[in-house]
């Protein structure tokens, strides 16, 4: 018996000890669990991170968004434009410092395809209450099938560290019935402050490309 | 030529050169202990709304401050001075070429000195992993690649040292097994500062108006780098745990096989693992993510289920060699718990495992990912991992490093005997508190958590100001114990009373080259 101090003399390549054989076994076996899981839960899951992703050119991205905002802009609140999209749509959120921009308005059990990126640094979309996380890198398209399961308030907190005005970073989602709203393809501006609705529990499910 | 002196507590022939560095590199990771110690305090008592001390520009200067100091300088300057221990100073050999040795630790301290200069100048207010395209001073970056150089210059030195053991002929058999950790690290390090060459010098020549960045590929490579040292600690921690083990109750290698394949699963699956930081980024598809972090990751993690067996399992033996052996726990019950080393050493082994380790991997799964990605859980985490881990591992082994490198007894060791206590118990509060209150989805690297000039109102659960609170006081009983442990180690290094000299022996005389 030797400790890890003296330098093993001879040849150390011996039969390990049982309880050790049993522990490396367990230990790998649990390792092996973990390592199906992963591709299991990637394709039983139903929270997943999308696979739709393109390369963007920041500027461009933002037209998108502008164009985007032009055509369903309902509404503003705080000088930011409240954007209704139709449903099953492609929404765009561009992240830049330090606002989110637009304010989405969606509906309940809809499904959209959310493209989120930056204009300027990295910026991290996070979701309250429900706490969905994701990286806004700028030049890079995220996107994201996501389907809100509750009505409600929700904000999107940025929580990469993008500069002193980090902490004033602070977006804003509303979430309506379905049927809630009307099929409005046209753009109808209101130019007044939007009405905000009581916060809920509700859960987005970003479903991924399978 | 007095080269060498022969260790009056181990009988180790000990190069002066070997010791010097030890002296000078546990100098300079202690002084920035100091610094990265004090910006804990101040961002902690920002975070905690209750005080919110700094302002909003200064809060994220000391973050970086606190990041560059206790992630890279403190723990990589104690990695050098571990390294020279685990070669020249376990093999009984001399320091291959000193001059360069003092040269790559001079090129760290001047890289050091660039990086600090530039932080408290307000020139690179850009957090510890200064994410492209936010932008430093481009000596900033300068700095940090003299650090590397000069890093990765000590581990071909200790690599250097393995030949010269081996020519010379000053040990026989194999390296010891806390040699063979160090060269994992040491590898692991070359990795590690490979990546960080290849990232943090194009960043340079961006930063001086030469190229561009791509703030995705920066993320991945930089990672490269910021997880993959993650993996020197813990590979100098696992060697320090067994170093530990052997000096306080003669722990035993209970199999070398074993031991030494769990660090070769380090040295091959680690830097894959840096993978799951990306694991919500845009840039990478689900396979990419999936392959890295499910199998690569979990066979580094297999090496740590390994390693958190055969340490306990050997101090168990070691104790019972010593003749503790009624029933079941008489050499847990018997064991050495006034020993800061000793203590340091299980409260180690247990935040790292059950605190660090487990919310760890949980966190490298793709969908527990997007409900902990830059939320508290991922400070609260890292924490337990490496202050809890390697951070008080280290404690540990500075109790023995005083004594045996330095000469000095310890000073005031009743409080020492408290200190991994207090550090210990403060750390697994603040870990764990700050974890749940992540769970709340507060994010993390935020100065105003209430919102208050935001546009929107947002208002967390009233829980959360109860965990920080909780994560204050855990932090605040942390810092009492890092101070604790400075005061106790400088003072007996300038202060403290010699250890018997022992003088070099006519045998040692004119042994070195």
């Amino acid at each position: 018996m030797h400790t890890g101090l003296e330098p093993p003399r001879g040849v150390w390549w011996k039969p390990a000890h049982k309880s050790e054989k049993v522990w490396v076994t367990i230990a790998f076996a649990w390792c092996m669990v973990l390592f199906a899981m992963m591709p299991l839960w990637h394709w039983k899951g139903g929270q997943n991170p999308s696979g739709i992703r393109s390369k963007v050119d920041p500027t461009a991205f933002q037209a998108r968004t502008q164009e985007f905002i032009q055509q369903y802009q309902v509404g503003t609140d705080q000088g930011i434009a409240i954007v209704e999209p139709p449903p099953g749509s492609d929404v765009y959120l561009l992240g830049r410092m330090w606002a989110w921009e637009p304010i989405l308005r969606l509906r309940a059990n809809t499904e959209y395809t959310l493209h989120l990126s930056s204009l300027d640094l990295n910026h991290g979309f996070a979701l309250y209450p429900l706490n969905i996380n994701f990286q806004v890198v700028p030049g890079y398209d995220y996107g994201l099938r996501i389907l809100a399961k509750e009505a409600g308030e929700y904000r999107i907190i940025c929580n990469e560290y993008c500069g002193a005005g980090h902490h004033l970073m602070l977006g804003r989602v509303i979430v309506v019935d379905d049927g809630g709203i009307t099929d409005s393809e046209a753009p109808v501006s209101t130019g007044t402050a939007y009405e905000i609705e009581p916060a809920g529990v509700a859960a987005i499910n970003a479903g991924g490309e399978r | 030529m007095r080269d060498f002196r022969t260790c009056a507590t181990t009988g180790l022939r000990v190069h002066r050169q070997a010791d010097a560095l030890i002296k000078a590199n546990a100098v300079v990771a202690t002084v920035t202990l100091l610094v990265g110690g004090l910006a804990a305090i101040l961002v902690l008592l920002t975070r905690w709304q209750a005080i919110h001390l700094l302002d909003v520009i200064p809060f994220y200067r000391w973050l970086t401050i606190h990041g560059m100091n206790m992630l890279i300088f403190f723990i990589i300057f104690f990695e050098m001075a571990v390294l020279y221990f685990a070669g020249p100073v376990l093999l009984n050999c001399r320091v291959p070429v000193p001059k360069l040795a003092w040269a790559s630790f001079g090129l760290m301290v001047i890289g050091t000195l660039m990086v600090e200069w530039m932080m408290f100048a307000g020139r690179a207010d850009v957090l510890f992993t200064s994410y492209v395209p936010l932008q430093a001073d481009h000596w900033f970056y300068l700095g940090v690649i003299l650090f590397a150089v000069g890093a990765l210059l000590v581990t071909c030195i200790f690599f250097a040292s393995l030949v010269v053991a081996k020519r010379e002929k000053t040990y026989e058999g194999s390296v010891p097994l806390v040699t063979f950790g160090g060269l994992t690290a040491a590898i692991i390090a070359v990795i590690t500062l490979a990546h960080g060459a290849a990232i943090y010098i194009p960043t340079w020549l961006w930063s001086i108006g030469i190229g561009n960045v791509d703030a995705q590929v920066y993320r991945m490579v930089w990672w490269g780098l910021g997880h993959s040292s993650q993996q020197i600690n813990v590979a100098a921690m696992v060697a320090c745990w067994y170093l530990l083990g052997a000096l306080t109750v003669g722990a035993t290698v209970i199999n070398e096989k074993i031991s030494r394949a769990a660090f070769v699963l380090y040295i091959l699956f680690i830097s894959m693992a840096s993978a799951h930081h990306l694991l919500v980024d845009p840039g990478f598809g689900p396979a990419w993510k999936v392959v890295n972090t499910s199998y690569f990751m979990y066979m580094a993690v297999l090496a740590s289920m390994i390693h958190g067996f055969t340490v306990p399992a050997g101090i168990e033996v070691g104790q019972r060699i010593r003749g503790f052996t009624k029933g079941m726990f008489e050499w847990l019950r018997r064991a050495p718990w006034g020993d800061p080393g000793f203590s340091a050493l299980i409260f180690s082994v247990i935040i790292f495992g059950f605190v660090g380790g487990i919310t760890g991997v949980t966190f490298g799964t793709e969908q527990i990912n997007i409900i902990a990605h830059n939320t508290l859980r991922i400070p609260g985490h890292f924490h337990a991992t490496v202050v809890g881990g390697t951070a008080l591992a280290f404690m540990g082994v500075t109790y023995y490093v005083v004594p045996l490198i330095f000469r000095k007894k310890i000073a005031f060791w009743s409080l020492a005997k408290i200190q991994p206590y207090l550090f210990a118990g403060g750390m697994l509060i603040f870990s764990v508190a700050m974890t749940f209150a992540g769970t709340f989805g507060v994010p993390r690297r935020h100065w105003d958590i209430t919102f208050a000039n935001a546009p929107f109102d947002l208002q967390f659960s009233p829980a959360v100001d109860l965990l920080i609170a909780v994560t204050a006081i855990g932090g605040l009983l942390a810092a009492l114990g890092g101070a604790i442990f400075i005061l106790c180690t400088v003072w007996s290094v300038f202060f403290g009373k010699p250890m018997e000299e022992i003088g070099p022996s006519s045998m040692e005389e004119g042994a070195a080259v």
